[in-house]
């Protein structure tokens, strides 16, 4: 059984050293956070992941959910305790405003125990995510009555929320959306249509479903620009919570799938079904982009927190697995074999997915913290920065932690040997947990897309040209610094390949639009290599900075950890970073030799 | 009714101890450290009686360095409504905490006070006893299950042949054990008002208690590996061996 504990130090580490959270001081949110209050919070989310959520990983995954001939959907057995314990403790409304019955408290917060719930129970976790998805919608485009009727249940979790936007001939392009909504004459409007894959459509863990439902009102112009977003509840909602008469929607089927057994992926079945209009007629998909950045985060977060999971039960076994023997002898030659943990190539893929995992987890916090500004900054230039470093960062957090996290839990599965691959060894689970990750919520080459057509060129390259600057005037301003030194040629060297690629696609992709396509995930792939080299020398600089402390005050315990962060960055600097190099020669090989091949000869 | 509960900031469960290198003591830098499990059982009755109209305050005392305000907060944050720190950085043996906790309840004059019956970190389950033995007052040890009533409270005790109630007169001392209820998870509505409840702070200085220690550590060693076993042919021969060899029959 694998077991998993809340990397606490780490995220400690990060909102205390690297970037500490009394620079936010003037954000509401940040108003009672002390490094105190902090702690108090995030302990409490790691001890309720671990002991409630976590248990009920392998089992959910074995037993998946179930539904009767009727509709209804079971989730797997604990599910309905474990969210009960989620939902009592208030963690769903962590981050939503007290006017609803939420906490108030830093969307950071909600982003770092996302990641802890995530890894714990990914299937479970999704429930509440969903939920706070909705939240999000609703608080910014609902009217006052919309938000009295639903946020004050969806956000103490009584009610959970859904977001409907796939269907059976639209996936990546919503303009094909078919569900249709007709004018009933009293402000409401009747939904028709099928909706696929609508994670948590049907369950049993709460008394409601409120469905947000990408629809077109009839007359409605054709593609994108003629969907408005609609609010289904499962049940009829009154105030105060009160459900009332069952709305005409229901969960046709549920998907036998590859992961996330635990999360029902349900056919939704609208058959004139009761909406209310969330916003405005045919501005649905803008009302859908609004919160797809804190979406995107969400599922970026997702593959870290699998990385993460997989990684510490790697490292556990390779210190308890004996076979062969040091290569410079024997390590321990009392035993029959070392423990594989002394072996180099068991380090090198160890460490890789720690390096990764480190510096991810960081560039989640630094971009949570801008969501937190964007959220709630008075000075409109703050404001405009952060909202421009989260549209940028977040393509590449979607597509690029989950991408290497998909990859790590099939590294960590390698260190089982043979055993990775038996299913009561429980690391498979995390490979095929991880993989939707790279799919739903935009497929990660349409992340790649996003990043390169849309959000470089975006106010004449604003975003990206505050981006470099960071980096470069960070290393300028410490070239000299201990923990960063000796990395600033290979970073100054990587940023110049991102900013070579960057340059590339101006001058060749503008009129060819292939060229643009053909480099896209090389490219998102580059700049992530760079962010996370940025993050690991953040990282290198608070850590060098504590361990100096640490030796002038002669305390040798608080050495070990910061070392340890040192060689991590290390090992990303040496052995990561160079990527960069070869995703450049990608990008820069343009489309031509891709666009060749007749798509019959594929 | 006023009632006071003690709670001790150990070494997490889940870490592995380890034995510092001059054998002097164990390693409790940088290390993992929470609320004693038996005091958070201690703070779950107590606010589980507040929650039932049976108490009316309910004070956190805990005594250790700057850090067992945390542990604190946590009690504050599971219900406890006012916290007491008496801070020291020495180690304090079960006698100087049962002297300490002697004074506090003398300042507080609690009708009730409940601990663990014993903390995970040297597992003395001495402290209870002896508080009682200063105060003059009955205790109920061990408790599976507790009944409080009109100035008196009924203790259900875990012993070796099985449950034993015993009636005491308040105020009395409660020691818990391991089945008298399951903590909760703090709410997190609740971790932000703990940080607005009062904390107050004294030393043991402050309450004239000399804190010295009376026990001198030896040695501290790592507990030795496990022995491979044997394997028994019969029912006679593990009879035998549990008599002759063990020595337990
Ligand atoms: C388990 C699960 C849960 C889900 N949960 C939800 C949910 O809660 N709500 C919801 O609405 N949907 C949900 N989805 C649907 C998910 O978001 C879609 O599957 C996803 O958007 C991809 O759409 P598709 O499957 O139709 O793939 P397609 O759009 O057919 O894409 C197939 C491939 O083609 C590529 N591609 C497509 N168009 C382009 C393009 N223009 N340029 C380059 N490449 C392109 C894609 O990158 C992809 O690799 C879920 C899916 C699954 C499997
Ligand atoms: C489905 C399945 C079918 C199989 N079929 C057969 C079969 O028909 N016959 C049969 O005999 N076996 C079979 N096996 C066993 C398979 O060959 C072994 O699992 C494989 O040899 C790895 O051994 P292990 O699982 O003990 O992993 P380990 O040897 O414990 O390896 C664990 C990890 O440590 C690394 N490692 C180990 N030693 C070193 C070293 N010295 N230096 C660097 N890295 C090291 C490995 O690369 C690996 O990543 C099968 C296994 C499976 C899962």
């Amino acid at each position: 059984m694998p077991s998993y504990k809340a990397p606490l130090d780490d995220v400690l580490f990060l909102i205390n050293d690297v970037f500490p959270l009394d620079g936010y001081n003037h954000l509401d949110a940040f108003a009672e956070v002390t490094p105190e209050l902090a702690g108090a919070v995030l302990t409490e989310a790691a001890r309720i992941t671990e002991e409630a959520f976590a248990p009920l990983n392998a089992t959910g995954d074995r037993q998946g959910c179930r539904r009767d001939s009727a509709g209804s959907v079971r989730t797997p057995e604990g599910f309905a305790e474990a969210y009960g314990a989620f939902v009592k403790g208030g963690w769903v409304g962590l981050a939503t405003p007290p006017d609803y019955g939420g906490q108030g408290l830093p969307y950071t917060f909600a982003a770092i125990v996302n990641e802890f719930a995530s890894s714990a129970n990914m299937a479970l976790a999704m429930y509440p995510g969903l939920t706070q998805g909705a939240i999000a919608a609703i608080l910014l485009h609902g009217t006052a009555e919309q938000k009295a009727l639903y946020l004050p249940p969806m956000v103490s979790g009584a009610w959970t929320g859904t977001m409907n936007l796939t269907e059976p001939q639209c996936g990546t392009d919503l303009g094909l959306i078919r569900t249709k909504a007709e004018r009933k004459g009293d402000g409401t409007y009747a939904i028709t249509g099928t909706k696929i894959f609508i994670s948590a459509g049907e369950h049993d863990l709460a008394g409601n479903i409120v469905h947000l439902v990408l629809a077109r009102v009839e007359g409605a112009p054709s593609g994108t620009k003629g969907l408005s977003l609609f609010i289904v509840p499962k049940f009829m909602a009154a105030n105060g919570g009160v459900r009332g008469a069952r709305n005409r929607v229901s969960c046709g089927s549920i998907e036998d799938k590859m992961g996330i057994h635990g999360n029902a992926t349900c056919v939704m079945n609208y058959e004139g079904a009761t909406g209310w209009l969330l916003g405005e007629e045919n501005r649905g998909l803008n009302a859908m982009f609004t919160m797809m950045n804190e979406a995107r985060l969400g599922v970026g977060i997702q593959g870290l927190a699998l990385s993460e999971v997989a990684y510490q039960n790697a490292a556990t076994y390779a210190r308890e697995r004996l076979q062969g023997r040091a290569l410079t002898g024997a390590a321990f030659p009392a035993q029959a074999a070392d423990p594989i943990i002394v072996h180099p190539d068991v380090r090198r893929t160890l460490l890789s997915i720690k390096a990764f995992n480190a510096a991810a987890r960081a560039l989640v916090v630094w971009t949570s913290l801008k969501a937190d500004v964007a959220r709630q900054a008075t000075d409109e230039a703050e404001r405009q920065a952060a909202e421009d470093h989260l549209g940028l960062l977040t393509p590449v957090i979607k597509g690029v932690l989950t991408d290497i996290g998909f990859d790590n839990t099939v590294k960590a599965q390698q260190m089982f040997g043979g055993h990775g691959y038996i299913v009561e060894t429980g690391v498979e689970q995390f490979v095929r947990d991880a993989r939707i990750a790279m799919l739903y919520e935009g497929a990660n080459g349409i992340q790649a897309i996003d990043l390169v057509g849309r959000k470089l060129p975006r106010d004449a390259g604003r975003a990206m040209l505050a981006f470099f600057a960071e980096v470069s005037g960070f290393l300028k301003e410490n070239a000299a610094h201990d923990g960063v030194q000796p990395y600033v040629a290979g970073m100054k060297t990587a940023l110049d390949h991102l900013q070579d690629a960057s340059m590339w696609f101006m001058r060749n992709a503008l009129g060819k639009p292939d060229n643009a396509g053909a480099g896209s995930t090389d490219y998102m792939h580059l700049f992530g290599l760079v962010a996370l080299g940025y993050m690991s020398l953040r990282i290198a600089k608070a850590a060098a900075d504590k361990l100096a402390a640490a030796r002038a005050a002669n305390d040798d315990s608080a050495t070990g950890p910061m070392e340890a962060r040192l060689t991590t960055t290390r090992f990303f600097m040496e052995r990561m970073l160079p990527e960069t190099a070869v995703r450049l020669n990608r990008v820069t090989a343009g489309a031509e030799g891709i666009m060749a091949m007749p798509a019959e000869m594929f | 009714m006023k009632l006071l509960v003690c709670v001790k900031r150990v070494v997490d469960f889940n870490v592995k101890i380890r034995v510092k290198p001059d054998g002097s003591g164990v390693e409790l830098a940088n290390i993992k450290m929470s609320m004693n499990p038996f005091d958070e059982i201690a703070v779950e009755e107590a606010v589980r009686l507040k929650e039932q109209g049976k108490v009316t305050e309910i004070v956190a005392v805990s005594i250790g360095p700057q850090q067992a305000g945390e542990t604190i907060r946590t009690a504050l944050a599971m219900g406890a409504d006012r916290g007491i720190l008496v801070k020291t950085d020495a180690t304090v043996e079960p006698l100087a905490v049962a002297k300490i906790l002697a004074k506090v309840v003398e300042q507080e004059k609690p009708d009730l006070v409940i601990m663990g019956k014993q903390a995970i970190d040297d597992d003395a389950n001495q402290t209870g006893q002896m508080l009682a033995a200063l105060l003059g007052w009955p205790q109920g040890t061990f408790a599976f299950k507790v009944a409080v009533g009109e100035g008196s409270i009924d203790v259900t005790r875990e012993v070796d042949g099985g449950l034993q109630t015993v009636g005491l007169k308040l105020p009395a001392i409660v020691t818990t054990d391991l089945r008298l209820n399951e903590p909760r998870y703090a709410s997190l509505p609740n971790i932000m008002k703990a940080k607005k409840k009062p904390l107050d702070e004294t030393s043991p200085e402050t309450l004239g208690i000399d804190v010295s220690p009376r026990l001198k550590v030896i040695k501290t060693v790592e507990p030795g590996g496990r022995k491979a076993g044997v394997k028994v042919g019969s029912v006679a021969e593990l009879v035998q061996k549990l008599k002759v060899e063990a020595g337990v029959l």
